[in-house]
């Protein structure tokens, strides 16, 4: 279905949904690379004025990449709850905005709405909203997952610690596991991207965490991000996997790149859930997702880079994850150029990941060769913690040794709990407060408690 | 909590940035301005540009034409990787045979090919005793598939492209080196091999790294391709890092 409307005396048309989601789609590098941005800023409003007339039901009959190509189109399509999209079904995108900034639509209508949202509508809904709105409706969207810690609830903001060396180096490792701890980071996962995929590696990262993990009788889980394929050859060993960790994307040509298959995830899932390492919940699986990813595979079908991201959020969902965050500032300027670029996408991913049920964090991050500094990062930080945002990641000093790039420093984390009034996951809290790393009014004393000592030796 | 200090072990196990300290929930002033520098020194490696004259004066007779890609400048550089593999039309570069191009390309730290890229040239050159090798040409604006389009232009069986790392913020100065055999338009990254983290005294010393290419090289001429199909041959590889 094609659409055109008239601007300024300018009329301008677009070829399908695939061309008019591109052409709304605030101005980012990757789809001026990809070559479906919009020519002109007249252009992109005239997109984004069709736009918000398209009925959402429309969504469910014109599909951005075939579905008989892409087995992520199916999977959106066949895992579609019309009844959950009964509420909604009437509304025209720019209808849909308009309910979601509503009073109307409060936590629960939300989470009851999140099984009948595809990533097209989301997607679509967040290119007519501000920064603003990107906020205010992830607010009031929830989702709640667990393992051994809660992540999800109001009034916190977790962290994924993640203690990286460009050698594997296991005393390296803990040096940087005791910095996040005696900062009160890690309360998401301890997460470790290794250096190399080779398995007794992997292994023993997974053993050092874990080790540590019952050493200080602290409720966290570890994930070494290692590739599904050597998740499962390790859950064959019977190593002590809490999460099965996979990079994925919005397209099966691109998730083929990454080398995996829903099957493969599938598998893998099962096999951790049949460990029965949680305690306060069964969410044993994490992604990590980034716009751009898609088009860097060079299998993007054309389609602009956001609503991709949100097609792999659907991909997410299916495996019940425990975590799932962008990696937003981390894929390179020729995808997100700057700082307004990052801030956007940022609380585009969060939101559009929160409204169909995936439990969203965000890595806080930019590479040194992207118009970024560590003002942007705690801007995104900080409209992210008023966003309800689940969890962030931290490396000491923002500076990953291991990956190149800056995320967020384990102070920064402290210093936006304080600001906004966030407190860690509650069990990881009560943890924290009986070592002695939580005073009375939430804060992170400057001490190092004897079992954390004892680790350094 | 007397006692010895248990950071220290620990911290001279990585060059993490642990133990920073705090100003209540922040950095201190002094850890502020020490992040600040060292992203400073990043920033200024991606967007200083390579002093052509110096790295031509540095390589002597040994130094052949100056080109560029289609990109206009930095900021396009950053956005479009596409237009930075691709040569600009006037390159003059004269077609003839031989067994070996090397490029010396800017990249994403002009930095890293100021202090290190002629230095890596003089260790490799002479371990490559008998071959034809086509005089250097210095690329400007330039990704590091524009080797092989140079490549092709100059008639070279196999292109040496030593360009400058994206930089870290503890490493502004990593030298890259990407070989790739039959070099044309369209080589995708999988058909390349890579030395990275070139920077002497904390990376790879110039003698290593010209080791290691060299035996890659000789190994890549034997088997008549470069990529992942020559990674596991046995050569003196780097270890795995990031």
């Amino acid at each position: 279905m094609s659409w055109s409307t008239t601007l300024g005396g300018h009329s301008y048309s677009f070829a399908d949904l695939r061309d008019l989601l591109a052409k709304a789609t605030p101005l980012r590098s990757g789809d001026v690379l990809a070559g479906v941005a919009a020519e002109s800023a007249a252009e992109r409003v005239a997109a984004q004025t069709v736009l918000a007339d398209v009925p959402l039901a429309h969504f469910l009959d014109e599909a951005v990449v075939p579905y008989e190509d892409d087995d992520v189109t199916r999977l959106i399509i066949d895992s579609h709850d019309a009844e959950a999209f009964a509420p909604v079904r009437s509304l025209t995108v720019g209808g849909f905005r308009d309910w979601l900034l509503s009073w109307e639509a409060d936590t629960a209508a939300l989470t009851a709405l999140a099984p009948g949202l595809t990533p097209e509508m989301v997607a679509a809904t967040s290119k007519l909203m501000r920064v603003g709105d990107l906020v205010a409706v992830a607010r009031k969207t929830r989702v709640v997952t667990g393992l051994r810690t809660t992540i999800g609830l109001e009034g916190r903001l977790a962290t994924r610690l993640q203690p990286n060396h460009p050698t594997d180096d296991a005393v390296g490792i803990t040096a940087s596991l005791v910095d996040g701890l005696l900062h009160g980071a890690g309360d998401a996962v301890v997460g470790i991207n290794p250096a190399t995929d080779r398995p007794s590696t992997v292994l023993a990262l997974l053993e050092l965490v874990d080790d540590a993990r019952r050493r200080l009788d602290a409720p966290i889980q570890s994930c070494v991000l290692t590739h599904v394929t050597t998740t499962l050859e390790l859950l064959e060993q019977g190593a002590p996997v809490d999460l099965v960790f996979q990079s994925v994307a919005g397209t099966q040509a691109a998730n083929r790149g990454f080398g995996v298959t829903l099957d493969q995830l599938r598998e893998a899932r099962e096999g951790a859930l049949a460990l029965g390492r949680g305690t306060v919940g069964s969410n044993v699986t994490y992604f990590e997702t980034g716009q751009g990813s898609a088009l860097s595979a060079d299998a993007h079908h054309g389609v602009d880079e956001q609503t991709l991201e949100a097609r792999a959020y659907a991909v997410c969902r299916a495996f019940d994850p425990l975590l799932v965050n962008t990696v937003v500032g981390f894929i390179g300027p020729e995808y997100l150029y700057d700082g307004k670029q990052i801030l956007r996408a940022g609380l585009e991913d969060h939101l559009c990941g929160k409204l169909l049920g995936v439990p969203m964090g965000v890595d806080v991050c930019y590479t040194n060769h992207a118009e970024a500094d560590a003002d942007d990062t705690d801007t995104l930080l900080l409209t992210l913690g008023a966003a309800g945002c689940g969890f962030v990641i931290t490396v000491p000093g923002g500076d990953d040794i291991m990956l190149n790039y800056q995320s967020l420093s384990f102070q920064d984390v402290l210093q936006v709990r304080q600001t906004l009034g966030l407190r860690p996951a509650p069990e990881f809290e009560a943890w924290l407060a009986s070592v002695g790393l939580l005073d009375d009014r939430g804060r992170v004393p400057q001490l190092v408690p004897e079992p954390i000592r004892a680790l350094m030796a | 909590m007397s006692g010895p200090d248990p950071w220290e072990t620990l911290r001279a196990a990585t060059r993490a940035r642990v133990g920073l300290g705090r100003a209540g929930d922040g950095l201190s002033t002094a850890e502020n301005l020490r992040l600040a520098a060292a992203h400073a020194q990043a920033r200024d490696a991606v967007h200083t540009a390579l002093d052509v004259d110096a790295v031509v004066a540095a390589l002597g007779e040994r130094a052949g034409p100056v080109v560029r890609s289609q990109v206009a400048d930095r900021t396009e550089y950053l956005q479009r990787p596409d237009l930075g593999r691709r040569l600009a039309p006037d390159h003059g570069l004269q077609a003839d045979s031989f067994d070996l191009a090397v490029v010396v390309a800017d990249g994403l730290s002009a930095r890293a090919v100021a202090d290190h890229a002629v230095a890596v040239v003089d260790a490799l050159l002479p371990r490559l005793e008998g071959w034809s090798v086509a005089p250097v040409v210095v690329a400007l604006q330039s990704r590091v598939a524009l080797g092989d389009e140079i490549a092709a232009a100059l008639g070279a069986r196999m292109v040496l492209v030593l360009i400058g790392e994206r930089p870290g913020m503890s490493s502004p100065d990593s030298l890259g080196a990407y070989l790739t055999w039959e070099p044309r338009v369209g080589r995708v990254d999988s058909e390349r091999n890579c030395v990275s983290n070139i920077r002497p005294p904390d990376g790879l010393g110039y003698d290593a790294a010209a080791e290691v290419l060299a035996a890659l090289m000789h190994e890549a001429f034997r088997r008549q391709l470069t990529g992942v199909e020559l990674k596991d041959t046995g050569a003196a590889l780097p270890p795995a890092a990031g």
